[in-house]
């Protein structure tokens, strides 16, 4: 045995080092897991790069940032960051239920032939620029849904949501997220579709068997099924719609109002807006504010997507078990 | 039992079940009285016609389902009305801003659009041949930097790692790193430009640099997936011959991937062609036609549109006229790389031996 077990172990040995060929594997597998490597360097020196431009605005004397900044750094985010937030699940609010429909739709209800070419027409509205979704919501939808902010407002205005008086231009936080919505919908979709592709096929066959109808059979065993995975879409939409910048951007006039009413002119502003907006006329001490609050998005997005990620992968651990 | 045999007649086996006609029947039923009731109340509002006739709809079937078919029944025909609903309110907004695009653009989607730059132009003409010359410039330099990062990132991943500590780590990071704002990754191009040329407006590099960090991690998850489907004899039958693990590598399993990871990019660069915040951030604004991508601010498309739609000059319409164009030859730039891209993978798909 030794003597059969000899030649492979001078493959590693030092003088097969020499050999030109082995050398070039070394090489070669050295850069890959540079370049592997790299990919944390990055992600890592994007905390650190933000942190160390937005420092000087973070750990400012706040009298030096109301005469040279925006002000005073926390009270200054604080409605930007809630803004933000408030944007993104106004989004997810209207998102979600869509997303899911049209999912279960396309994997359950759409003949079987068609299930692929509508799930590339939904994929379309993801390729679609965000610019241009900013120019569609300020051009065409804010003005055209004034109407109905109207009727809203009369009708249903006894609800806190729909008080306030209604903004003339139709630029409220309402329609930027109607637009964020639009954006999210074709991520919280595709992941809903593979989610209840992943339904064992035994488990709906099973419920049909016993005579259910086939809502009753998406409730029983795919919606159960693919709860976690539901979860962690959701979760990534979210984390899409925080850092969303130019739908809000061009659709919302924000300000720095912390309010709940979503149908008035007096719009908190959303972080990424607020940089966008102001970035290209910035110059010193405001320029690090800016990023900064950029510091901030970064850690709530971070936060979203690390949940996320890791709801996917406990998922992956144990779903093979089924 | 009790919900069934309510829709039972006695002596009979099956429950009621509706006539085919009926649905489409109470659809145009609903659809003409929602149109009606729109042209009374409101003016004709074809938007308010449809919201009424949904519910006028969803109601109508549920009505008759109930008495005929049974609660259970009516249930399914709800739940079947609401999710083939979902999918048509998502469709509106796609033929909204398509035709929207289509219709707008028009107008100054010519020649004079693709020849000029917006130098000394205040009023009418004017073109977008500096943005686009910019978008090319920075999303190829984008892709240099991120094809050959991405792939050997994918290469270790799927051919070394070997689920080892440091593969799982990459696995989860890029992950994270496909969430990071688009607005972040620009922010970081800024500040990494910053520490070391000092304070700038901008310039094409540094867009290309933001532009990467949203580009690898889009990269590095094609690739590995399609090198991962590359079949294990192949290897095997390369090792077997004495060939290195490198050369299998870059000799064999690559090139039998090679029309996936060509897709794969194209899918990522029509992915980041469309960014507009990272670019407004790190590359800035001008007017005029700019090749270097080291010096000055260079104009890309998306910030085109976003610049004349913002800031526009006496003449609104003017600039609005050519923020559409700039929109209409965007959505055409990332429509014609997503089919390319798509036919790519189709027409050139890994042959995996059987």
């Amino acid at each position: 045995m030794s003597t059969t077990t000899a030649p492979v172990d001078s493959d590693t040995s030092p003088s097969s080092a020499a050999d030109p060929r082995r050398f070039g594997d070394r090489i070669f597998s050295g850069l890959a897991a540079a370049s592997g490597i790299m990919i944390l360097v990055i992600l890592a020196m994007v905390a650190a790069f933000l942190l160390v431009e937005g420092g000087p605005a973070l750990f400012a004397d706040p009298a030096k940032l109301i005469s040279e900044g925006y002000g005073e750094f926390a009270s200054w985010v604080a409605p930007y960051a809630f803004g933000t937030v408030w944007a993104a699940v106004l989004a997810l609010l209207m998102a979600v239920p869509v997303s899911i429909g049209i999912a279960l739709f396309i994997t359950h209800y759409a003949p079987r032939r068609m299930a692929a070419p509508l799930g590339y027409l939904i994929d379309l509205l993801a390729a679609v620029p965000s610019v241009v979704f900013g120019l569609w919501g300020a051009e065409l939808l804010a003005p055209s849904v004034r109407v109905f902010y109207v009727w809203l407002n009369e009708n249903l205005g006894f609800i806190p949501l729909f008080d306030g008086k209604v903004s003339g231009t139709g630029r409220t936080i309402l329609t930027a997220a109607v637009v964020l919505a639009v954006m999210v919908l074709p991520i919280i979709t595709s992941l809903s579709r593979e989610v209840f592709l992943q339904t064992p096929r035994l488990h709906e066959e099973a419920a049909l068997a016993l005579g259910a109808t086939r809502w009753e059979m998406i409730k029983m065993a795919v919606l159960p099924f693919a709860r976690p995975g539901l979860v962690a879409a959701i979760m990534l939409g979210l984390g899409r719609a925080l850092g969303e910048t130019m739908a809000v951007t061009m659709v919302l006039s924000g300000g720095k109002n912390i309010t709940f009413e979503i149908l008035t002119s007096d719009n908190p502003n959303t972080i990424a807006a607020t940089i966008a907006q102001n970035f290209p006329e910035a110059f010193g001490l405001k320029t690090n504010q800016l990023i900064a609050a950029g510091l901030v998005l970064f850690a709530i997005t971070l936060a979203v997507n690390t949940i996320a990620r890791w709801i996917v992968s406990r998922r992956a651990e144990y779903s093979g078990a089924n | 039992m009790t919900t069934i045999s309510q829709s039972m007649a006695p002596g009979q086996l099956t429950a009621g079940r509706l006539p085919k006609v009926v649905v489409p029947a109470l659809l145009a039923g609903a659809a003409l009285l929602g149109l009606a009731i729109s042209l009374l109340v409101g003016g004709g509002n074809l938007a308010l016609a449809a919201a009424l006739a949904y519910i006028i709809f969803l109601i109508a079937v549920e009505v008759s389902a109930r008495i005929v078919e049974g609660a259970r029944q009516a249930a399914d025909r709800r739940a079947t009305s609401m999710i083939v609903g979902a999918f048509v309110l998502a469709l509106l907004p796609l033929g909204s801003v398509t035709w929207e695009a289509l219709s707008k653009g028009a107008a100054r989607f010519d020649l004079t659009f693709f020849t000029y730059s917006m130098r000394n132009v205040v009023g009418e003409g004017g073109g977008a041949l500096h943005a686009i010359t910019g978008t090319l410039w920075v999303t190829g330099m984008a892709t240099l930097i991120s094809v050959p990062i991405g792939l050997m990132t994918a290469v270790y991943l799927s051919e070394y790692g070997a689920k080892n500590r440091l593969a799982k780590a990459i696995t989860f990071f890029v992950d994270v790193m496909t969430g990071v704002p688009s607005i972040v990754a620009g922010l970081f191009a800024y500040a990494l430009m910053t520490l070391i040329i000092g304070p700038n407006t901008g310039f094409g590099f540094a867009g290309s640099v933001a532009l990467s960090v949203l580009m690898i991690p889009v990269v590095v998850r094609s690739s590995e997936e399609l090198l991962r489907l590359v079949p294990n004899e192949l290897r095997e039958a390369a090792y077997a011959l004495g060939v290195p693990k490198w050369l299998t590598i870059t000799r064999v399993v690559i090139p039998t991937a090679i029309s996936g990871i060509v897709s794969g990019v194209i899918l990522a660069v029509a992915r980041v062609i469309g960014e507009t915040a990272p670019l407004l951030v790190a590359a800035g604004f001008t007017a005029s036609l700019n090749n270097n991508l080291f010096a000055n601010p260079m104009m890309t498309l998306p910030v085109f549109v976003y610049d004349s739609y913002a800031h526009p000059g006496v003449d609104v319409q003017v600039y609005l006229d050519r923020a559409w164009a700039g929109a209409l030859t965007l959505i055409a730039i990332v429509m014609l790389l997503n089919l390319i891209g798509r036919l790519v993978a189709r027409r050139f798909a890994p042959k995996t031996g059987n």
